[in-house]
């Protein structure tokens, strides 16, 4: 072997090492979140977490039930809002539709896509808190609930057309029509994959702050009804990690954790569902 | 990613065959024009946000014209605004993050794409998807808490003593500013450069591989020079993608950038991007000319993103139908 090709073989060995760091890197980054949020907000979480409003400046103790409770009333109103329009959008798409009008829907929702979500915050204050002049839980429900439409619209289309010609065309040979089709063949095949798609947007816009900063606002109180301004749990993470105060570090840990936890189960779910098989076997 | 235009036309003749009174009555054209609807919300509602941004920055974009972008006063009491500042920040913290990102994204993306074995090449990308869907306010609060006092106390210190000579690394270490709010924006990144850069490395044919091989090529050339330069449009795909959203990004940098509207070479100077800016001051902006400069500086993040997010798209979508085609043949 001569010296070049020597060299020749060290230079590959070397770089595809390389290539396996960097791989090992980007993963670890993971862990390091993973383990420094369960060390940090573990020691932070307790009982009064889930059940106490925030405490006075000032106060140690108290907890972020508010924010739990806001966010959870927020997502409930996004999906209300979202999955609908998403999901009978990818059936016209997938069924219905010709190439054009296609076409324009998959871009107008690739263009929603890609909006930053602080963005989605500006049109949702300009479209439902400045003509009512006040924020409100609905503002903050509805831009979450923009940010899901995109992504529900075009997994489910995807999921929507994998399902194989012969079952719909085994219903219509039968005599369904068409809907009856949709309703009770093609949706039933596909349901695996269409609960991915919308677990993942759930998921997905569940951490998001910036459209909620504007809109949803904030509250150190309990937020009756839908019409007023609500914590939740990202616009806590991020109030309570800027403040001084070391207590509210604490619990900014500690919502961290309960958020991130929230977020990677529902994703490990989601990916779990998905890989026993989008839809049936073709 | 890419588009499937091809499959699946809509009506299939069967339906179109019967008359439109038989397709009444048995529900297909009203379901039709039920999921319609629903279709038409979503090109109603974007079109609806392009044009709230745009009426709704129609003062500034009178009175200050072009200056807006050039100048960089940020006086809301004077009601002088310039933006200059902002769209500075935002745009060296783009670049900081991808010259640290773009490296190591891709480095483990050739990992996963070419010799990780195909189960772990899944499992490693199933944890590089967990994290893509990490959100930003807790990268923020990592950031917070562990890269500013890292940054403050080890890496400022030791980068000033080493290559303090150039401009880009002298000033005190504070901590927060450029510097930091460019690696955490990196951190978020590399997820996505990696796993777009994955797919369309998987997509280059096999021969391409073989081929540089039998012609006594090392691995490593075979994949440095054949398999990365036919995957290269998409791999700039998953850049720009990348880049539209480090832009976009808004509470991971307003956490670490120290919110001061500075131009300064210096990349440990605090500084102030366009996301962060708005996150600040929206809810504070008294006037209608404060809070529709705010809403302008909305409008160009919205159309820097949308024209990098079109660029990337159409990038990815020539590589891996050329992927494709070249396999067929």
């Amino acid at each position: 072997m001569n010296g070049r090709l020597r060299w020749r073989k060290f230079v590959s060995n070397f770089m595809l090492t390389m290539t396996g760091l960097c791989a090992l890197i980007a993963v670890s980054v993971l862990f390091f979140i993973l383990g420094y949020l369960v060390f940090h907000g573990g020691a932070s979480i307790s009982w009064n977490f889930f059940t106490k409003l925030p405490a006075p400046v000032g106060e140690t103790g108290g907890g972020m039930a508010n924010a739990i409770l806001g966010s959870a009333k927020l997502l409930f109103l996004a999906s209300l809002f979202g999955v609908p329009i998403g999901f009978f959008g990818a059936i016209y798409l997938a069924e219905f539709s010709g190439s054009t009008t296609a076409f324009i829907v998959r871009y107008a929702a690739d263009l929603l896509n890609g909006v930053p979500s602080i963005v989605i915050g500006i049109f949702a204050y300009s479209l439902l808190v400045l003509p009512f002049k006040h924020f409100s839980t609905l503002a903050g429900g509805c831009a979450l609930g923009l940010m899901m439409i995109p992504i529900t619209l075009r997994s489910t289309e995807e999921f929507l057309r994998s399902v194989p010609g012969a079952l719909r065309e085994g219903a219509m040979a039968l005599g369904a029509s068409k809907w009856r089709t949709i309703a009770t063949v093609i949706v039933p095949a596909a349901y695996r994959g269409i609960l991915t798609a919308v677990l993942l947007a759930f998921a997905r816009v569940a951490g998001e702050t910036a459209p909620l900063l504007f809109t949803a606002f904030g509250n150190r109180f309990w937020s009756p009804g839908w019409n007023q301004p609500t914590a939740s749990l990202p616009v806590m993470i991020f109030t309570y990690a800027i403040a001084p105060y070391e207590d509210w570090h604490r619990q900014a840990w500690a919502a961290g954790l309960v958020l991130l936890g929230l977020i990677l189960v529902i994703n490990i779910v989601a990916r779990g569902i998905l890989s026993r098989g989008i839809s049936v076997p073709r | 990613m890419a588009t499937t235009s091809t499959t699946v036309p809509g009506p299939s003749p069967l339906s179109t065959s019967r008359s439109f009174l038989a397709r009444l009555r048995e529900g297909d054209e009203i379901a039709r024009l039920i999921t319609f609807l629903f279709a038409a919300s979503v090109v109603l509602l974007t079109v609806l946000l392009v044009f709230e941004l745009w009426q709704g920055s129609a003062l500034p974009r009178h009175k200050f014209g072009f200056e807006f972008f050039r100048t960089s006063t940020w006086d809301p009491i004077a009601d002088q605004f310039g933006a200059l500042p902002f769209i500075y920040g935002t745009l060296v913290t783009a670049a900081v993050a991808l010259i640290l990102a773009v490296p190591l994204g891709i480095g483990a993306a050739i990992f996963l794409a070419e010799l990780a074995p195909a189960r772990l090449s899944d499992t490693l990308e199933f944890f590089i998807d967990l994290l893509a869907a990490v959100p930003s306010v807790i990268y923020g609060l990592l950031g917070v808490f562990i890269v500013v006092p890292l940054m403050r106390l080890y890496i400022q210190p030791s980068l000033k003593s080493t290559l303090g000579f150039l401009p880009l690394f002298k000033g005190p270490a504070y901590g927060v500013g450029f510097l930091t709010a460019g690696v955490v924006l990196a951190i978020m990144v590399i997820p996505y450069i990696i796993s777009v850069s994955r797919e369309v490395l998987l997509s280059v044919p096999r021969d391409q591989r073989e081929a540089a091989l039998s012609l006594g090529a090392t691995r490593w050339e075979s994949t440095w020079k054949v398999v990365v330069p036919f995957a290269r449009t998409g791999i700039f795909g998953s850049i720009f993608l990348a880049l539209a959203r480090a832009l976009g990004e808004t509470m991971a940098v307003t956490m670490v950038i120290g919110n001061t509207p500075t131009i300064a070479a210096s990349l440990f100077s605090p500084g102030y991007s366009i996301a962060a800016v708005i996150a600040n001051e929206f809810t504070e902006a008294t006037g209608d000319l404060y809070l529709q400069s705010l809403i302008e500086l909305g409008l160009v993040l919205f159309l820097l993103t949308f024209i990098l997010n079109g660029a990337a798209r159409l990038l990815i979508v020539i590589t891996s139908q050329r992927g494709s085609g070249m396999g067929n043949a």
